[in-house]
């Protein structure tokens, strides 16, 4: 298969030119000659401002958290055998961002920066892994969606508490920005931070993805083909809470783009999980970028949201594909 | 030799006793049907054989080790297992599927080093499924399917296999076919434990019949010897004649 063979390069290719796309475009587009000088340390002093501390390190945590959303949510949709799971809908996200928000509420960032992400991380391996212990309690997959809604609404809950009740006034677009999700403003500080866990999260996942291949055949037989399944269970959670902990403390919650990326890419890998994870993280990101120059170069009056765009474009397709499933599944 | 054993094997579940202890060894070269009547214990003893369930009593040992210490991956390839029930999550190529049961010896899939990919395409050929190999398995028939999970379970080419209900749901020939496969994985010098529900073809293709009710192992020897009119009466329930291992029903009893 051709089309196999050349997408994840692809898909690389594709991203690359995404991010430096970023970085032409916005409110005073620079020319294609002006950015490569910038990078490269020449052009002038403004230039390589905007280039490297405003739209190259904004593109960069937008590829990253996709990247994040997109490996986590094929891993998940592995581990769990359904291709409706995903950190956002899960919940995972929003418990994230609730952990997050906590330790900025509360002022506890002032001890230590680490303390952001390792906050968000908490949050979502704990998520994660009440949702894996669920999953092995029950078998049905509307069960296990609806337990992720149930989290969702009750981490939105608690965050609507935390504002009445907090001790010192958080300004409400900060979070809204956290429940909504937006990479505006980011530095290479915040993405240095999250960037350790990312990468841990994503190793943990890619070495243990040959697991979600045999996963295909149900746990039963899984085992039976040699596959420890607590293991692989303790990995999978592990690694998806670092990584979706890491892009929340980089963006905040956004949702859907770990269902879109997985479900565009499962046909041309032969529908293994294992297979599904490096493109869907690619596609996944590359989308994360492109939307976020739509968000930058759509003129309204208050810039959108990264996440309320990502739910515009995924929520729909999420719909979609919960109605193409076909009974025998659930 | 490999040989799988059960000593004493009693698996309790709450109050409820499934298996109680139960005593059995499987080796290559034989052809073991388990049979009696639903929630004998049949699938909960043959869990614990192979370590996928914690017996409260006795032990399960391949070749003298306990598998419910044994590594996974060891075990996979001493004994390939086909469970009862076989749902698969994505549709999978049916060679991707078969590939999976080179799970054990560390086989990626779309990436087989030749050894792998030799024994997935034995394996194949041997359940006449190649002209199937490309297709996605949720369009396969379930006589198709029940053949390429057999592929999956020989492709490990492992020395015993234990098989849940392998011939449920199938229609007659696809019955033969799928018994003549293990039978052929039998006289190739495997072993095999199988669960079955149709005595008749139990009777045909077993070398031993080993017979449960309520957790209990009550028999266990050749065709010949273990199947009776009486045992039959004491297991299911129902009245029989047999005559030279064949089975005339005449209803409950």
């Amino acid at each position: 298969m051709s089309v196999a063979r050349w997408l994840t390069p692809g898909l690389a290719a594709a991203s690359l030119l995404a991010i430096f796309a970023a970085c032409l475009l916005g409110s005073t587009p620079l020319p294609a000659d002006r950015v490569f000088a910038a990078f490269l340390g020449g052009a002038d002093a403004g230039d390589r401002l905007v280039v490297w501390t405003i739209r190259f390190p904004r593109a960069l945590a937008a590829f990253l958290v996709g990247a994040a959303l997109g490996l986590s949510g094929a891993a998940l949709q592995g581990l769990l055998r359904n291709p409706l799971a995903e950190p956002g809908v899960l919940g995972v996200s929003a418990t994230a961002s609730l952990a997050a928000t906590f330790s900025l509420y509360y002022g506890l960032v002032a001890f230590s920066p680490w303390i952001l992400p390792l906050s968000a991380i908490t949050g979502a391996l704990a998520a994660t892994a009440l949702l894996a212990l669920a999953a092995i309690r029950t078998r049905s997959v509307v069960t296990l969606i609806l337990i992720g809604v149930g989290l969702s609404s009750f981490a939105g809950a608690l965050m609507s508490l935390l504002l009445n009740i907090a001790p010192n006034p958080f300004s409400l677009s900060d979070m809204i920005s956290w429940m909504l999700g937006s990479v505006a403003n980011r530095s290479f500080d915040e993405i240095i931070l999250a960037l350790p866990f990312l990468i841990a999260g994503s190793a943990i996942l890619l070495a243990t993805r040959r697991g979600l291949s045999a996963l295909t055949l149900g746990e039963e037989a899984a085992s039976g083909v040699g596959l420890n399944l607590r293991n692989q269970r303790i990995f999978t959670v592990l690694g998806a809470g670092l990584a979706t902990g890491a892009s929340v403390a980089l963006a905040g919650a956004i949702g859907f783009v770990g269902i879109v990326a997985p479900h565009l890419v499962r046909p041309f890998v032969n529908h293994d999980p294992a297979r599904s994870l490096i493109p869907s993280a690619l596609l996944a990101g590359l989308i994360l970028v492109i939307a976020d120059i739509g968000v930058r170069i759509i003129p309204t009056t208050n810039e959108l949201k990264l996440g309320v765009v990502a739910a515009l474009l995924g929520a729909p397709v999420f719909v979609w594909i919960a109605m193409q499933r076909r009974a025998a599944y659930d | 030799m490999t040989k799988l054993s059960a000593a004493n094997l009693t698996v309790k579940v709450k109050d409820a006793t499934l298996v109680e202890a139960a005593s059995l060894s499987l080796v290559p070269g034989e052809f073991i049907a388990l049979l009696g009547p639903n929630g004998a214990g049949k699938t909960s003893l043959i869990r614990a054989m192979l370590g996928l369930e914690h017996p409260t009593d006795g032990h399960a040992t391949l070749d003298d080790e306990d598998t419910r210490t044994l590594n996974p991956i060891e075990r996979a390839r001493s004994i390939a297992y086909l469970p009862q029930t076989r749902p698969l999550a994505w549709p999978n190529t049916v060679r991707d599927i078969v590939s999976l049961g080179r799970f054990s010896h560390g086989a990626a899939l779309g990436q087989l080093k030749p050894a792998d990919a030799d024994a997935v395409d034995r394996a194949i050929a041997a359940c006449d499924i190649t002209h199937l190999a490309d297709r996605n398995a949720d369009t396969l028939s379930g006589g198709e399917l029940a053949r390429m999970h057999c592929a999956r379970a020989f492709a490990a080419e492992a020395p015993l296999l234990i098989a849940d209900e392998p011939i449920a749901a199938l229609d007659p020939r696809h019955q033969f076919r799928i018994l003549d496969l293990i039978a052929d994985y039998v006289k190739q010098g495997g072993g095999a434990l199988v669960v079955l529900h149709d005595i008749q073809m139990a009777a045909r293709y077993a070398s031993r019949l080993v017979w449960m009710k309520d957790g209990h192992i009550v028999a266990d020897g050749p065709p010949a010897e273990t199947l009776t009119a009486e045992r039959l009466k004491d297991i299911y329930g129902i009245r029989a004649t047999i005559k030279d291992l064949k089975i005339e029903m005449a209803g409950p009893v």
